[in-house]
Order: C-alpha cells, then sequence, then structure tokens
C-alpha cells in the first residue's frame, strides 16, 4: 500500500515570526506531525512568492502543499486537519465541528479583532476596543467554566488539545505583550480563572512549550507597529 | 423491526431556523436546505423584539440565523452551511478534496469579511466617501470575477457554498437600485453579471429571495435619503 512515505509532501509555510495567526499554523502542523519548511519573510519587501501565493491579500500566514497556497490562518488550519488524518482536531460529529467553528469565529471576531484594535488606536476608539475587549473575554471565560475541570484541560476535551485550542493559544503570548504596549489591563485571574488555568497548562504542553516566543522582543516590536500606526493616523 | 423503523422515521428530523426576510444571512440557510431537500419549519423573527426561543438557541450573539436540528441549535450563517453540508450529504454544496474545499471557504471568508462590510458602507455614505467605497467595492468584484473565469457558478456546474455566500451580491444590486448608485452593471463586469442572472434565475435560489418590491423598499427607509448620488 503506498503510504504517505512514498509521495513527496512538499510543505511550506510563509511567515514571520511574531505573528499569532503564523504561529497557530505552526502549532496546527506540529500537532499533526507534518515535517514543513518554514520560510521567514520580510512584510516591507514582499518576495516574489509570498505576492504569487497570496494575491488577494499579500500577508502571511501562507501554507503552501506540494506548490499549491492556501491562506488565511483558519481556512488553513481546517486544511490541515483534512488533508492528514491522523490526531484529528476537530471533532467527527457535525454538532460538535459546528460548535467548535462557532467559538472559533467568536474569538476571531471579537477578541482578536479588539486586541488589534486596541494596540493601533488611543483615546475613545481604544476605550471601546478594551470594553469589547473585557466583554468577550467575559463570555469566554464563561465557555471555559462550562467545559474545563480537572479532567478536561483543554476545549478539545478528552483528547487534548484541539482546534478551539489551537485558535484560542496565541492569547498566551501575545495579551500581555499587547497590554504592556497599549497600556491597558483586560487579563485578570480573578476574574477569568478558568481561562488562566487553560492558559497556563496551554504552554506547558510539549509541543507548544518550545514556540513561545520571548517577551522583550515581542514588546519591541509592538511599540515599533503602534508608533507608525498613530503616528500615520495623527498625520490625517 | 417495522414498529423501530417507524420510531426513528417519525422521530425525524425536526429542523428549524430562525431569521427574517430581508436578511442576506438567514436567506442563505434557506437556499442550502432547500437544495438538499430537507424540510424545515421556518420562524420569523422580531428583532426589536427578540423571541425566548432565539436567545435560548444563541445566547451569544443573539442573532439570526440560527438552525436547531433535533433540538441542538448551530449559529452563524457559514457554519450552518457547513454543518447542513455535513448532515446532509446528497447534493454536496462544498467540494469533497481539500485543497478545493479550502479555496471555497477563502472566498467565502473574502465575501464576508470584505464585500459585506463594504456593502453596509456604501450604503450608509454619501458623497465623496461613498464614492470610494463604490471603487473599493468594485475591486472586490473584480477579484471574485476573476476566481469566476469561465466557470457557470462558482462551485462549478451547480450551485455551491461561494455562490450561497455569494447571494452577498444580491443585495449589493437591490441597494444600487434602492438608493440611485452605479455599481455592478454589465458593462464593467460582463462575467460577474452573467453569473448574477444565472443565479437569480436559478430554481431554488429565486424561491429564496425576498420580494423584490418589498426588499427595495426596505432598504430605502432603512438607507435612503432623498437624492441619489452619481
Amino acid at each position: 500500500m503506498a503510504s504517505g512515505a512514498m509521495q513527496e509532501e512538499q510543505v511550506k509555510l510563509l511567515g514571520i515570526w511574531v505573528s499569532p495567526f503564523v504561529k497557530r499554523v505552526e502549532w496546527a502542523l506540529k500537532f499533526k506531525g507534518v515535517e514543513y519548511e518554514y520560510v521567514e519573510e520580510d512584510l516591507i519587501n514582499k518576495s516574489s512568492l509570498l505576492l504569487t501565493s497570496n494575491p488577494v491579500h499579500q500577508k502571511v500566514p501562507v501554507l503552501l502543499h506540494n506548490g499549491n497556497p492556501i491562506v488565511e490562518s483558519l481556512v488553513i488550519i481546517e486544511y490541515i486537519d483534512e488533508n492528514w488524518k491522523q490526531n484529528p482536531m476537530l471533532p467527527q460529529d457535525p454538532h460538535e465541528r459546528a460548535k467548535a467553528r462557532f467559538w472559533a469565529n467568536f474569538i476571531e471576531q471579537k477578541i482578536t479583532e479588539a486586541t488589534r484594535t486596541a494596540l493601533l488606536t488611543e483615546g475613545e476608539q481604544q476605550e471601546k476596543a478594551v470594553k469589547e475587549l473585557k466583554e468577550a473575554m467575559e463570555v469566554l471565560e464563561g465557555e471555559a467554566a462550562a467545559k474545563l475541570n480537572d479532567k478536561t484541560l483543554f476545549f478539545g476535551g478528552k483528547n487534548g488539545l484541539g482546534y478551539v485550542d489551537i485558535v484560542l493559544g496565541w492569547i498566551c503570548n501575545w495579551v500581555e505583550v499587547i497590554e504592556e504596549v497599549g497600556g491597558f489591563k483586560v487579563l485578570d485571574p480573578q476574574k477569568q480563572p478558568h481561562i488562566h488555568k487553560w492558559m497556563a497548562n496551554f504552554v506547558e504542553v510539549p509541543l507548544i512549550k518550545p514556540t513561545l516566543l520571548p517577551k522583550e522582543k515581542m514588546v519591541v516590536y509592538f511599540q515599533m507597529v503602534r508608533q507608525a500606526v498613530l503616528g500615520l493616523a495623527a498625520k490625517k | 423491526m417495522a414498529a423501530i423503523s417507524l420510531q426513528t422515521e417519525t422521530m425525524a428530523e425536526e429542523v428549524k431556523l430562525f431569521g427574517t426576510w430581508a436578511s442576506v444571512f438567514s436567506r442563505r440557510i434557506e437556499v442550502a436546505l432547500k437544495l438538499k431537500g430537507v424540510q424545515f419549519e421556518y420562524i420569523e423573527e422580531n428583532l426589536s423584539n427578540k423571541s425566548p426561543a432565539l436567545l435560548k438557541y444563541n445566547p451569544v450573539h443573539k442573532k439570526i440565523p440560527v438552525l436547531v436540528h433535533n433540538g441542538k441549535p448551530v449559529a452563524e450563517s457559514l457554519v450552518i452551511l457547513e454543518y447542513i453540508d455535513e448532515t446532509w450529504k446528497h447534493n454536496p454544496i462544498l467540494p469533497t478534496d481539500p485543497y478545493e474545499k479550502a479555496m471555497a471557504r477563502f472566498w467565502a471568508k473574502y465575501i464576508d469579511d470584505k464585500l459585506l462590510p463594504a456593502a453596509i458602507k456604501v450604503a450608509m455614505s454619501k458623497g465623496e466617501e461613498q464614492k470610494g467605497v463604490i471603487e473599493e467595492i468594485q475591486k472586490q468584484l473584480k477579484t471574485l470575477e476573476s476566481e469566476l473565469k469561465e466557470k457557470k457558478f462558482f462551485g462549478g456546474e451547480s450551485l455551491g457554498f461561494v455562490d450561497i455566500a455569494a447571494n452577498t451580491i444580491v443585495w449589493l444590486v437591490v441597494a444600487q437600485e434602492a438608493l440611485g448608485m452605479e455599481i455592478l452593471t454589465e458593462e464593467k463586469f460582463p462575467v460577474l453579471h452573467g453569473w448574477y442572472q444565472r443565479l437569480v434565475d436559478d430554481a431554488v435560489f429565486k424561491e429564496c429571495m425576498p420580494p423584490r418590491e418589498q426588499h427595495l423598499s426596505f432598504v430605502k427607509v432603512r438607507f435612503g435619503s432623498s437624492t441619489p448620488s452619481k
């Protein structure tokens, strides 16, 4: 029987070291045990490979599988799950899958977006984003309280990590950094005990731990981004 | 044995859809259910007086559409479409190949992340700002057109996931007529216009469109002012 080893799987990931969207894809690939080549992109001088692989958005991450590009982190993760069947990230049952996708969307629309806005704005705009972020964390805390306990550490359930964990995982490294850079506070172990417990468990997972980034380096990067964007906004 | 199978049949599929008649999102679900021949009960919600059922089934967002299948709720239109495709496997709306599926998800996301917000913005803006948004939308339509190419539908020979998500374009066309804008024209978008005609002529799709005159009035009342812009 022809095995995967017979076929040459060429898997390449275009990314930047500091992107939470890229990190998610790396976690998904590692979770599946898929060998891949990582290419660090320069977003100021975008490579022709990046531009031809993602002409619509010209962003990272881009997954190239045997030369075929897939973009948008959630789309890439589902592709990885469907193409490599070992260690499923999504549940089998359609209703459970729908719930996992619902929460992934919630995280993207409410937590990721609000964090981005809080990083890139100030004054009233930032206050509004921080408020939305706090409310979203409250909702997430409710879901975590309902789903997680001493036996079920992750949203993936009894099997350990799953799709929602991989989609949410970025908050462990990035939120603290962006709070510091943006000058606001959302994470609160008193108000979000279940999320904090989940974060503590997530960063200890053997495939996750070595991928965590140095906070100081991230702070420098995001400070630069914030200043650049606020500077542009001030000119308008 | 006969008694057991009879019980399974009468237990049947209890499928309910909570929606609103002019919602681009809930109409997507109607199209998918009809394409699959799934019987469902439709419940028209009043968004200024949401039913206890809606609040129970979608406590996080309190929005429509919500599909309730045998008492279990599913929310978010694209999530619901995938659920429908995975539950009723005949007449698939998504491709089976993982790469083709990823492409379909990409384009549906593109429509919801880029085209839809721009379509709402264009209806709410005026003058110079509106001109800018119209240009933005036209660029997006060109991008979609280049994806469509020679195909009958985004899904190929028949309606698929992307076509259903692209019902957004029907709403855009209604808005352009109601508010006197010129965005999607046959001259500027011959390929996309051809697709649009096939979409609104499709037997299932056209059954699920809001009645045109009412839809036009709805948009005029919601977004209109007395002066159309050029």
